[in-house]
């Protein structure tokens, strides 16, 4: 009972649909719920709100329309023309983790991206993807990019390792940022929610106005770090096309 | 700390991998170009329309143009018009001006003439009208009947005297 009431019961992972393929464990889980929710929920925002296609949107529309220019603005800036062949990865990062966030912020629901393993593996995948693009575009080339241009040869020796250091790193901090923001957040709202109960109708309502503005705190932070995942990844993105500092 | 539980890693992986491939399918087959289409089909209209907008104007500017044209035009016309009333009439008014000064000068000259006729014929019967005179003045004074001829001699010497 004690462990159900813990700030960190609602990171469990429960298997809804036990399944086993070749002695690996696939089971559908609440996880796995939620992502099918989120990718079900983008799709239909974008294809119903876009169902009229109107040449003067209506709220919905409007919001579809906001959506897709938010990203391509994104992209347009900080990686230019040549960045809209990976329009699609980068918006359908954005809205993933976007719609992730915001289903996590529904009481009683799971949030996917609270999951150092899903955010890794998004990270991952935005870092292969640009590591590929990369290397295709720019062969041994790519190479240059550890070697700050400039620099007395000396200082290469300590600074071409702490480049590659910084590159490697890159996935890391950028899951780690989403997850711990996530993390902290809703297990900083289950805290609180505790007080609420321990603190009773006497001094409940302290704990329970922090909730209120917490709440609108983290539908900020639900949307900016999604902003900051996708805005981080076309930065990567520009690196990988243009090769420089 | 659920999320450190290593057993719960491959489900978690398998389905992010599954929605995370559905979910880029769907926007990059299905959503995105509809939504782009939309785009641009607006920026299309809207740019038609800009261009459609530029040509009235063209064409308005090229009508006002047109209509000043021809007023500048009817302006000029009307001009011509006055001066040439202008100057027909002046041209009139000396017409008739010269010929009232030749009836004029006619007129006068026909009066100059009858007032020296009338002179004339005045002062030859001055001279009738003084010998009469003399004559019954004389023929009053002493009773003597003196011929016409005298009387217009001594009139006409007179006359010659006091001129």
């Amino acid at each position: 009972m004690a462990s159900d009431h813990s700030p960190l019961a609602q990171f469990e992972i429960k298997r809804l649909v036990p399944m086993e393929i070749g002695g690996l464990d696939v089971s559908f889980t609440n996880s796995s719920l939620f992502m099918v929710i989120a990718i079900a929920a983008i799709t239909l925002f974008l294809t119903w709100s876009m169902r009229s296609r109107s040449l003067v949107p209506g709220r919905m529309q409007s919001m579809a329309e906001l959506s897709y220019e938010f990203i391509a603005n994104m992209i347009k800036d900080n990686v230019g023309s040549e960045g809209r062949k990976y329009f699609p990865f980068i918006f359908s990062i954005f809205m993933f983790v976007l719609f992730c966030n915001l289903l996590g912020m529904i009481p009683y629901s799971f949030t996917v991206t609270s999951h150092i393993i899903v955010t890794f593996a998004l990270a991952a995948l935005v870092f292969l993807v640009v590591t590929i693009v990369a290397i295709v575009r720019h062969g041994f080339k790519f190479l240059g990019f550890f070697i700050p241009s400039g620099v007395p040869a000396i200082l290469l020796v300590l600074l071409v390792p702490i480049e590659i250091i910084s590159y490697f790193v890159r996935p890391v901090s950028l899951s780690v940022r989403l997850f711990a923001n996530m993390l902290a957040g809703h297990t900083l709202m289950k805290v609180f929610g505790g007080f609420v109960i321990a603190l009773g109708i006497f001094l409940g309502w302290l704990p329970l106005a922090f909730i209120v503005a917490l709440t609108g705190l983290e539908f900020l932070v639900a949307f900016l770090q999604a902003y900051v995942f996708a805005i981080l990844s076309c930065l990567y993105l520009n690196d990988a096309l243009h090769l420089h500092h | 700390m659920p999320q450190l539980n290593i057993a719960d890693f491959p489900p978690q992986l398998i389905w992010l991998a599954i929605t995370f491939v559905v979910l880029y399918f769907l926007m990059a087959k299905v959503a995105v170009p509809g939504i782009s289409d939309v785009l641009e089909n607006r920026q299309n209209r809207i740019t038609s329309d800009l261009e459609e907008a530029k040509r009235l104007s063209e064409e308005a500017e090229k009508a006002r143009a047109d209509y000043e044209e021809a007023l500048a035009e009817a302006r000029s016309q009307a001009h011509g018009i006055v001066s040439e009333l202008k100057a027909q009439v002046a041209k009139e008014q000396e017409t008739s001006k010269a010929e009232l000064d030749a009836a004029l000068a006619k007129k006068t000259k026909a009066a100059e003439t009858s007032i020296r006729e009338a002179k004339e014929t005045a002062l030859s019967h001055v001279r009738e009208i003084a010998a009469d005179t003399a004559k019954s003045a004389v023929a009053k004074l002493v009773a003597l009947d003196i011929s016409d001829k005298d009387v217009d001699a001594a009139v006409a010497a007179s006359m010659k005297g006091e001129a």
